[in-house]
């Protein structure tokens, strides 16, 4: 019964299939035959809002699913396994420099979007502004690293706070597409 | 003494390559290493201050030697993702998908569903194109209605010596070196930028974005 029922939607699905690709041969559209096709259905695979989120909270074993989970239902699903992925890597973690305690910090990282300003400078963290974008020279990794490691003032675990990596091998342009030629 | 310390060196760089998933890269096994890829993201405003300009970057950890020979997938839909009410639910979409040496823009535009699944808008939205640059070409950009369109090779603008944060996370190291080493240095990516202006995206004071890769089904 089972099997036939697989059986069943095996075909049904076939059916579907074809018939759409016939219906689509009498499309004249900007999708159809004298174009190219853009026709189908694209299903989510990877997804990425702030830098190094996925690798630095998420455990392996979710990995995946974090990057299926739409960012609406992130913090309902990861905030919790985030505290404790923070509490872990920081098992003398207070607050930050931002003054967020674990639960409020990981709450703010678990939906995994990147605010980006639309009235003024757009930067990671640039000394003055915090999370108002992120351009191509902001060292985000020593923010984040500051911000798990460095307590309220920034000056716990100096080993761990800068990876001492601070620019890119390469300059950045002034004008688009701003990304440097490639190597 | 010289070969094995060169030895030793291409032993570290394929095992931090293997487990380089900074940022974005290689973040999950079900992307790693594969077409679809994102390795990072970005967003800032432009050298018109009027516009804002969002990156995607894919299929990172690209040598020079294997940068020619990638290409963008014709099955991976890139969407730029724009919330502009702050509910973190996309209000509007930026769809790239490339076909035959161009790649295609739709949007900025209402999705026609949010969430995990997308069809391509071509028969609804504001369309562009721009020739894929190819690699040791001089960029390409396709500049219409005040946007303009990138897509090709770049160097990675990532840098972290994500080497080290292994071994720290690893228990092998208790911190950074200094001066620290860039793991990314020398590698390129698949880029994809955009600039559009901020009033296409929104009227407030900020956006939410992120970038999502879909595959075909």
């Amino acid at each position: 019964m089972k099997l036939n029922n697989i059986k069943l939607i095996a075909i049904a699905l076939l059916v579907s299939f074809s018939a759409y690709n016939c219906s689509n041969d009498d499309d004249n559209g900007p999708t159809g035959p004298t174009g190219p096709n853009f026709t189908g259905t694209f299903t989510q695979q990877d997804q990425m809002g702030r830098p190094a989120i996925n690798t630095v909270f998420v455990d392996m074993a979710d990995k995946n699913s974090f990057n299926t989970t739409v960012p609406s239902d992130q913090n309902a699903a990861f905030q919790t396994k985030f505290e404790a992925k923070l509490l872990a890597l920081n098992p003398g973690y207070t607050t930050n420099a931002l003054g967020f305690d674990a639960p409020t910090f990981t709450g703010a990282l678990a939906t995994d979007v990147l605010t980006v300003s639309l009235n003024g400078t757009t930067t990671f963290f640039d000394g003055t502004n915090v999370l108002t974008g992120r351009a191509l020279a902001d060292d985000v990794i020593s923010t984040e690293l500051l911000l798990i490691f460095g307590g309220p003032d920034g000056s716990e675990n100096p080993g761990l706070t800068d990876d001492n990596v601070d620019g890119n091998d390469k300059p950045f342009l002034t004008s688009f597409p701003y990304l440097a030629t490639p190597h | 003494m010289k070969k094995s310390k060169i030895l030793i060196g291409a032993a570290v760089l394929t095992i931090a390559g293997f487990f380089a998933i900074a940022a974005d890269h290689i973040d999950a096994p079900a992307v790693a290493g594969g077409t679809s890829d994102i390795t990072d993201i970005y967003g800032f405003q432009g050298q018109n201050t009027d516009n804002i300009v969002f990156v995607a970057n894919l299929q990172g950890l690209l040598s020079p030697a294997s940068t020619a020979g990638a290409s963008f997938d014709e099955n991976v839909l890139l969407e730029f993702n724009i919330d502009n009410d702050g509910d973190a639910i996309e209000d509007l979409v930026i769809q790239a998908i490339p076909r035959d040496g161009k790649m295609y823009f739709f949007g900025p535009t209402a999705p026609s569903q949010s969430g995990l699944n997308s069809t391509i808008l071509a028969d609804t939205a504001m369309r562009n194109e721009v020739d894929i640059t190819s690699y040791g070409a001089n960029a390409i950009v396709e500049t219409n209605n005040g946007m303009s369109f990138f897509a090709g090779p770049r160097d990675d603008p990532f840098f972290m010596d994500f080497a080290r944060y292994g071994e720290i996370i690893a228990g092998n190291e208790t911190m950074f070196n200094d001066p620290g080493s860039d793991t990314f240095a020398g590698t390129n990516v698949l880029s994809v930028v955009v600039e559009v202006p901020k009033a296409m995206v929104g009227t407030g004071d900020s956006v939410n974005i992120w970038v999502e890769s879909k595959r075909k089904q």
